[in-house]
């Protein structure tokens, strides 16, 4: 069990600017995410853009926030689960919470700060009548074991990085037979990885179907075959036991909406604007995934909302200390020992 | 001040609700929906990166062309038509006088596969 002072649910630019504003009073933080790398939608969805509001930065890249950031909170020593989706909340008789991963990781702490953004990132799923029939049964929305493919034919359908990549990935040496299927000619991956694919289809290394897509799937329990329509010409049907899906990631607050916060338009409902708690007692919500009246969805009003709930966070924690704000001009930054 | 101009939005349920929209706020379909707080979700923001502001075009206007980007993501999204278009990337200006926009439908997952 990870024990802390407070769990961060989510590790975007908002949670990880809880770390500094908590370590200024000397609480310590742990941060939960869904996604392997720290960032959020920042690191994840759009690194390379440019962010023009973050006050004193004229222009930042966006995963740039994100380094920094890491940086600014090094010294707190935070601790991370990363690329588990928090999805249990539970609170225990001397009043603290656990939660707990989709993967069984345990952490404890009188305060949990909720900053999940947009919610968890989950596969955009196609729009066919049987596809939840072979869900796990032929089809995957992610590559979690590529060895799991090794001399299969494998089908593949999508235009972005990670349909590309793995469609290059296992056509190079790994599958036996690789068939690619993208709706259009144009593709949101790399231009480098497009490149790439053309070359391997010209070498005949590689099935190319472009504008085309699979709308029928066929088999008896276990995925058999998958049915394509081309935007010019017949169908083609291609047995297959495996197809990837991989139409890149669309939010949804996932896990969270089942813990007994008050839920609005798919945000925290949370009671006031002086530390944004929840309607459950240690539990506060900042950042884009909650709601209030006046509320913004940006950067720069979550580390505000992060600074003030720290403040009562300590308070909760310590009912009878004394604390004082501290500038970390006069003071430096104190970090921890270990 | 430059005038406001019409716009009419069908919902998902076929309500149409008639819009007036300002071409001077550099506003786009997709935030004036969410200004008058209809059902639209928008939650990559505007950079064509989510299609939960999906809709058809069903007046005869002629908008700009698609950009690559938009493209792209029609190309992964559900529910595509030939009029689709990403109501983030279009401008509300002069030209889109009268124009008739329907919601595509909404992208529901209902799974709990997290």
């Amino acid at each position: 069990m990870i024990q802390t002072d407070i769990i961060i649910v989510g590790a975007g630019p908002v949670g990880l600017f809880t770390v500094f504003e908590a370590g200024l009073l000397k609480l310590r933080c742990h941060l939960i995410d869904a996604l392997p790398i720290p960032g959020g939608q920042c690191a994840e969805i759009y690194p390379k853009k440019p962010i023009y509001d973050i006050p004193a930065y004229p222009e930042i890249l966006a995963g740039e926030l994100i380094d920094n950031l890491m940086k600014q909170i090094a010294p707190f020593k935070p601790g991370f689960t990363l690329g588990e989706p928090a999805v249990d909340l539970e609170k225990t008789e001397d009043g603290q919470f656990i939660v707990r991963t989709k993967q069984g990781t345990e952490h404890k702490a009188p305060i949990v700060a909720i900053a999940g953004g947009l919610g968890v990132f989950v596969p955009r799923r196609p729009k066919i009548d049987n596809l939840q029939n072979f869900e796990e049964k032929g089809i995957a929305y992610f590559v979690k074991n590529p060895e799991f493919y090794k001399d299969e034919k494998v089908v593949i359908s999508g235009g972005g990085d990670s349909a590309l990549d793995w469609a290059i990935y296992m056509a190079e040496d790994h599958a036996a037979d690789v068939t690619l299927i993208h709706r259009s000619q144009n593709f949101r991956a790399h231009p480098d990885s497009v490149q790439k694919a053309m070359d391997l289809a010209a070498a005949g290394k590689l099935n190319l179907h472009l504008d085309s897509e699979v709308y029928k799937l066929n088999g008896n329990g276990v995925l058999k075959n998958v049915t394509l329509k081309q935007k010019e010409g017949d169908d083609i049907t291609i047995d297959t036991n495996h197809w990837l899906p991989l139409f890149g990631l669309t939010p949804k607050l996932g896990p969270i909406a089942n813990w007994g916060l008050e839920i609005e338009k798919n945000a925290i409902v949370v009671d006031n604007t002086l530390d944004y708690s929840t309607n459950i007692d240690g539990v506060f919500a900042i950042g884009d995934v909650n709601t209030y009246p006046g509320k913004l969805k940006l950067i720069l009003c979550g580390f505000h909302e992060a600074t003030l709930m720290v403040q009562s966070a300590f308070k909760r924690i310590y009912p009878d200390k004394k604390n004082v704000l501290k500038y970390t001009t006069v003071n430096g930054v104190q970090g921890f020992e270990e | 001040m430059s005038k406001d101009i019409n716009i009419k939005i069908v919902d998902r349920e076929g309500e149409v609700h008639a819009l007036t929209a300002p071409t001077d706020m550099g506003m786009n379909i997709m935030e004036l929906c969410k200004s008058y707080e209809l059902p639209v979700e928008g939650v990559c923001g505007g950079m064509a990166m989510c299609a939960s502001c999906h809709c058809y075009i069903k007046s005869n206007h002629q908008l700009e062309e698609k950009s690559f980007d938009e493209q792209a993501m029609l190309d992964e999204a559900n529910d595509v038509r030939e009029n689709s278009r990403l109501g983030c990337q279009i401008p509300i200006a002069d030209n889109l006088e009268g124009l008739i926009i329907e919601l595509a439908p909404e992208q529901i997952d209902d799974s709990n596969d997290w």
